[in-house]
């Protein structure tokens, strides 16, 4: 008996929650939510082919944005090794992303060490430079940083510190996402495949 | 040139092996020992996990190989969101225990390779240990998109 008296007070804030659930534009997201917090993705860069691109080229695709460069042989090889296991989790739904691996160092970054570096890892990545102006800009737009170090060693070898973060866009350039650090790889699978199959 | 590059190998195979067998550091055990190979003669990292089955302490101090111009210590860490790169002077192994160098954190790195160097490769690298012990270990050389060590 009192149960019935209960559920009718409950009825409102149930309803409400029923509603919630069934909701699509509510996904539950693993990775950090930035819609609306970040602006939409807009570059004018080359790609490892030496094509001349801007983010228009990649509408209809969603994006996985990350500063870094060649010469980093542990960290940013180890993040693309991730997003190649994400990918190749992802099946045929791999076909609708793209990595965008922004070069940090213009300078030893050329267009075919690019191109060798991305593709030794994923066939989805898609190496991309510009002039020092251009890819500064990018990377303030999304307030991301780099610096290259003072050199410790002889022969023009130096390192360059970077912002680790992954900025995901939706297929129409919308910033969506944000993958820090240590996030697994399982909650980037599961996020990529909502957004791709959002769009579809 | 060729006899002089011929003998050079020769007297370096002696010499490592002289140094291997003389002075390789009691009680060091390795294993998981991998090389991540990348395009263009970019540096690679090196892993491996190092044990120190003895009592007392030991500490890395540096790597060599005669396949690269340059081997450093370096350690990798995530400081307010940024990937910061440091070389390191050493790396203490405690007794009884063991340090591991893996992606992300402490690792190798080796530069300017001296032949290609490509996947399925074996390249020896000589550890340093404090108090002038060495340690020749052959690291396999896997693919730029390889995840996990090998067995």
């Amino acid at each position: 008996m009192s149960v019935v008296r209960v559920s009718f007070r409950w009825l409102p804030p149930l309803l409400l929650s029923l509603l919630l659930a069934a909701c699509a534009s509510h996904p539950q997201w693993q990775l950090d939510d930035v819609k609306g917090h970040l602006p939409d993705l807009k570059f004018q860069l080359t790609n490892d082919l030496g094509q001349p691109v801007t983010a228009a080229s990649y509408r209809g695709k969603v994006l996985l944005l990350y500063f870094g460069y060649t010469h980093c042989p542990d960290v940013c090889p180890l993040t693309m090794v991730h997003l190649h296991t994400v990918l190749q989790k992802m099946g045929k739904l791999a076909d609708d992303v793209r990595v965008l691996f922004v070069t940090v160092d213009p300078a030893r970054d050329t267009v075919p060490v690019l191109h060798q570096y991305v593709t030794a890892f994923d066939s989805h990545i898609v190496g991309l430079t510009g002039s020092q102006n251009a890819l500064a800009e990018l990377a303030k737009r999304y307030r991301a940083f780099y610096k290259r170090e003072s050199g410790k060693n002889t022969d023009g070898d130096y390192l360059v510190t970077h912002s680790s973060a992954i900025y995901i866009f939706d297929q129409h350039g919308h910033a969506r996402l944000l993958v820090t650090p240590g996030t697994p790889n399982d909650a980037i699978l599961h996020d990529l495949k909502i957004l791709v199959e959002q769009g579809s | 040139m060729k006899l002089r590059a011929a003998l050079a190998t020769v007297l370096f195979a002696v010499a490592a092996t002289a140094t291997a067998a003389a002075s390789s550091p009691a009680g060091v055990r390795v294993r998981e020992a991998w090389i991540r190979w990348l395009p263009a003669d970019l540096p690679a990292g090196g892993y491996i996990v190092i044990e120190n089955k003895a009592g007392t302490p030991e500490r890395l101090v540096g790597a060599s190989s005669p396949d690269y111009g340059m081997v450093m210590l370096h350690r990798s860490q995530e400081v307010d969101g940024a990937d910061v790169m440091t070389a390191v002077s050493g790396i203490d192994i405690p007794a009884h225990g063991s340090f591991k160098l893996a992606p992300g954190g402490y690792h190798l790195m080796l530069m300017h390779a001296k032949r290609a160097i490509k996947p399925g490769d074996k390249v020896p690298v000589i550890l340093h240990f404090a108090g002038g012990a060495m340690l020749q270990v052959d690291f396999p050389v896997l693919p730029a998109n390889a995840s996990a060590p090998p067995d």
